[in-house]
């Protein structure tokens, strides 16, 4: 299947977009001040990242959408976010295993978009790295410590990586596919590191990108573009 | 390039070297290196490129920017933002260096190979100059710090990440 710069410049904003959200919602709840710290950076990079490719697509679409307009007066079925993006935090493992998943998979899609022919790709995949490469190596560092910790945090990350383990096969759909053996090599040898292994094959559970959505997108919509669609336009 | 391009591409940067960061007002812009170039034309521009994808500050340093360049009657002059190359904490000048240690914030180290598997090199305490220094926390309190503690002189302190 191939895509279009249009619909590759939604996916791409809309996952950071969307999991940025997620995020944040730890803001003032994390079990420490330097874990809010980093989940707040991290939801900021995303966002930045989310704004770039959004006013990327508005300027593909040609319709005179900016990143603004595309992020807050959107309905869910026009938002093409994988899924793992848009679930629930969950408890403190799920996030660690979510975003683990998420950059790890981040860091070989946006390695390959760097050596784009589009050179506004290649521009925001090339900042971007520097970045992720950063959120990789926190979410793996927690990844291994819960695997490693306690009884109860070693079930925590197992029920978490089981979890999120339906969620990966729409992130290699189509042509990502070829991603997929580099991705798992990469995500054993961490778990490795704490005992742990990928979880045994399921069925995926996908439409994300086509913009068939899990419930919790909604949710999450209702509370992100709230302002915006009771007042239009507002600015600071 | 003329001779009057020259001499507005040195008077820009000399008035951006007086603009402060606005969240570590100790540099200044162009400490930072994010200025990056003045590329005369019509109308002529001011190249600027983000720290973070995400920096809040992005807005108010355009802001400052326009400002500076008003204030000098330079207002025809456009503010660009461009993405590649990427910046790197590489582009801090030693000048910038200097004036973050003397701040109390570890200044980045300068190398080719930022992005290593596992943790950066012990950061130097910007206290007492100690290099037996731990990483608490590898986010602060903005994108492009990190908290350290040195276990000397028991200071926290704040490293600006190598990227």
């Amino acid at each position: 299947m191939t895509q279009s710069p249009l619909d590759l410049a939604l996916r791409l904003g809309d996952d950071a977009l969307i999991l940025s959200q997620r995020l944040c919602e730890w803001c003032g709840h994390a079990p420490t001040l330097e874990i809010d710290l980093a989940l707040s950076n991290i939801g900021l990079d995303l966002l930045g990242q989310a704004q770039f490719f959004l006013d990327y697509a508005g300027q593909l679409e040609g319709a005179g959408r900016d990143a603004d307009v595309l992020a807050y007066h959107r309905e869910e079925h026009e938002f093409k976010n994988c899924l793992l993006a848009e679930q629930p935090n969950g408890d403190f493992a799920r996030t660690m295993v979510r975003q683990f998943f998420f950059s790890s998979w981040q860091l070989l899609r946006f390695q390959e978009l760097a050596r784009s022919s589009d050179e506004h790709f290649a521009a925001i995949a090339a900042k971007a790295l520097k970045e992720i490469a950063y959120h990789l190596q926190f979410s793996a560092d927690w990844v291994v410590r819960l695997g490693d910790g306690t009884e109860e945090s070693r079930t925590r990350v197992q029920t978490a990586l089981a979890w999120c383990w339906r969620f990966v096969d729409e992130l290699f759909a189509g042509d990502d596919g070829v991603l997929r053996p580099a991705w798992e090599a990469r995500v054993s040898a961490t778990l490795a590191q704490a005992g742990l292994s990928l979880p045994a094959p399921v069925r995926g559970i996908t439409g994300g990108r086509e913009g068939r959505h899990s419930e919790h997108l909604g949710h999450l919509l209702a509370e992100m573009q709230y302002l915006q669609r009771v007042h239009p336009g507002a600015q600071w | 390039m003329s001779a009057s391009d020259t001499s507005l591409a040195e008077r820009v940067f000399a008035l951006l070297a007086a603009v402060p960061d606005p969240e570590i007002p100790v540099i200044s812009l162009t400490d930072l290196g994010i200025i990056r170039a003045v590329r005369p034309g019509h109308p002529p521009e001011v190249v600027i490129t983000p720290t973070y994808s995400g920096c809040p500050a992005s807005l108010a340093i355009q802001r400052s920017v326009r400002q500076a360049l008003d204030e000098a009657g330079l207002r025809e002059v456009q503010i660009k933002t461009e993405l590649a190359p990427a910046w790197t904490t590489d582009w801090i000048t030693e000048e910038g260096r200097r004036k973050l240690l003397a701040y109390g914030i570890a200044p980045p180290e300068t190398a080719q190979d930022r992005l290593r598997a596992k943790g950066d090199d012990p950061a130097t305490c910007p206290q007492c100059g100690s290099a037996h220094t731990q990483e608490i926390s590898r986010y602060g309190s903005t994108p492009c710090k990190a908290l350290w503690r040195c276990l000397d002189c028991a200071e926290p302190f704040d490293r600006f990440k190598c990227i």
